[in-house]
């Protein structure tokens, strides 16, 4: 029961290297940046579960409660904003996938090295 | 019960995960890409985070989704079956996978209140935001004006991007050379389906009526900036489906959003101007009134404001370049 309370880390290293397989493993770039946003949301739950307080509450304060434990709402803030940006960048890679096929008719990337060498 | 939950919901993750890298249809990849989303939003709540679960909800499962859909629009929809180096990058992954759960042994377990991340200025943040700020929701007290500076850094930031989207697919009538009525009339993704045109024309008013509360209501409850816009955004793309781009981008023109994603930005960093000129220090929302604490909640309105039309401005045009694209 006491290495349960690890079982969130485990989850997170599993994901964290499911992410990181796909990109590095993977010669289609859409699932290169799929992999790229399992890798990130990995790091997301890292996050989130440093915040957790046992019997605490999410961080809104509740006028009139004595005695009430909040959880810590850091890495809450921290996340909440690399959300956002993390969508941003994926779509600035999307953005550069669509103009490679646009240029060179494939988007696996020996392909695209194959055409750059004939060349 | 909540260790069963999390338990069963974190086992579903990885199941979703190992079938998106698996699947060798792209479109399947980025639907079970959506469910992924909305397990982790499950998984953020359970963990006490509704702020992030919100934010993750709406941009994971919501836009995020739509993004990827776009861009396969424009792309091969079936991935190249290639298992060169596959047996290589499996032992990488074992191996590292193995170091670091060995490195979890040492980590505080989930919930411990003696863990260092406790200890820091976490409390601080919790007592003082009554008295300082004076708004209930301690995680956009922080967001707003403790963190200030990083929140401002992280508009930039989603506006940079989005800038980089567009000059990269450009935007008819904004950027590049095609002009907004080149695109075809009435064309849209939904257009043919009776159901979801239906609904989502029942949906739309509520789902902007909803964006607007957690806008405004984000420092009494869960919600801000980041969150409303991506709402915000999703509703007007859920029109940009049914009704077809042209029309979209004539309620909301192309020249609009430019001023939109620039402007949430401008209207952040100019309250911070402001604090300068009233005497305080840079995004110091003490000085915007008499009373330190008012002046702060008046700050933090504006600049979540901001946030909002930049986050809003800029994903709203990303789709829209991903969606003009090509036709």
């Amino acid at each position: 029961m006491e290495l349960l309370g690890l079982f969130n880390y485990w989850i997170f290293a599993i994901l964290l290297m499911i992410g990181f397989y796909a990109v590095i493993a993977k010669p289609n770039m859409v699932k290169k940046l799929l992999g790229l946003s399992i890798f990130q949301a990995a790091v997301f739950l890292l996050y989130i579960t440093m915040d957790k307080v046992d019997g605490g509450t999410a961080p809104i304060i509740q006028p009139g409660a004595i005695d009430q434990i909040y959880s810590n709402p850091l890495p809450q803030v921290l996340i909440l904003t690399a959300i956002v940006v993390g969508i941003s960048t994926t779509a600035l890679g999307l953005a550069i996938v669509v103009r490679i096929f646009e240029a060179y008719g494939t988007i696996e990337e020996d392909e695209t090295q194959q055409l750059d060498i004939e060349e | 019960m909540t260790v069963l939950f999390g338990i069963f919901l974190l086992t579903l993750l990885v199941i979703t995960a190992v079938g998106i890298v698996r699947s060798e249809n792209l479109f399947a990849a980025v639907m079970l890409s959506g469910i992924f989303s909305l397990l982790m939003a499950a998984n953020f709540f359970i963990l006490d985070a509704a702020d992030v679960a919100l934010t993750e909800a709406a941009v994971g499962a919501g836009i995020s989704t739509v993004l990827l859909l776009g861009a396969l629009a424009l792309t091969p929809i079936q991935e190249r079956r290639n298992r060169a180096g596959r047996w290589v990058a499996l032992g990488v992954v074992t191996v590292t996978t193995l170091m670091v759960v060995y490195a979890t042994f040492e980590k505080p377990r989930l919930g411990d209140p003696q863990a260092p991340v406790h200890q820091h200025v976490a409390p601080w943040y919790l007592e003082q935001t009554p008295e300082l700020v004076g708004i209930p929701n301690v995680v956009t007290a922080v967001l707003g004006t403790f963190r200030g500076y990083d929140t401002l850094g992280e508009v930039i930031v989603v506006l940079t991007a989005g800038v980089g989207v567009l000059f990269l697919l450009g935007l008819p009538g904004a950027v590049g050379h095609r002009k907004r009525e080149e695109l075809a009339s009435g064309r849209s993704y939904l257009g043919h389906h009776l159901i979801p045109q239906v609904v989502g024309q029942l949906l739309i008013p509520f789902i902007l009526l909803f964006a607007l509360y957690v806008q405004f209501h984000g420092e009494y409850g869960p919600g801000g900036g980041f969150q409303a816009g991506a709402i915000f955004a999703a509703g007007f793309i859920l029109y940009a489906l049914i009704a077809g781009e042209r029309e979209a981008l004539t309620i909301i023109s192309p020249r609009f959003l430019m001023v939109l994603m620039a402007g949430g930005a401008l209207l952040y960093g100019g309250v911070g101007i402001l604090c300068l000129l009233l005497g305080g220090s840079f995004l110091d929302y003490s000085v915007l009134a008499s009373d330190p604490r008012t002046g702060q909640q008046w700050g933090i309105l504006a600049i979540e404001l901001g946030v909002g039309i930049s986050v809003a401005g800029v994903l709203l045009a990303i789709y829209h370049a991903f969606a003009a694209r090509g036709r």
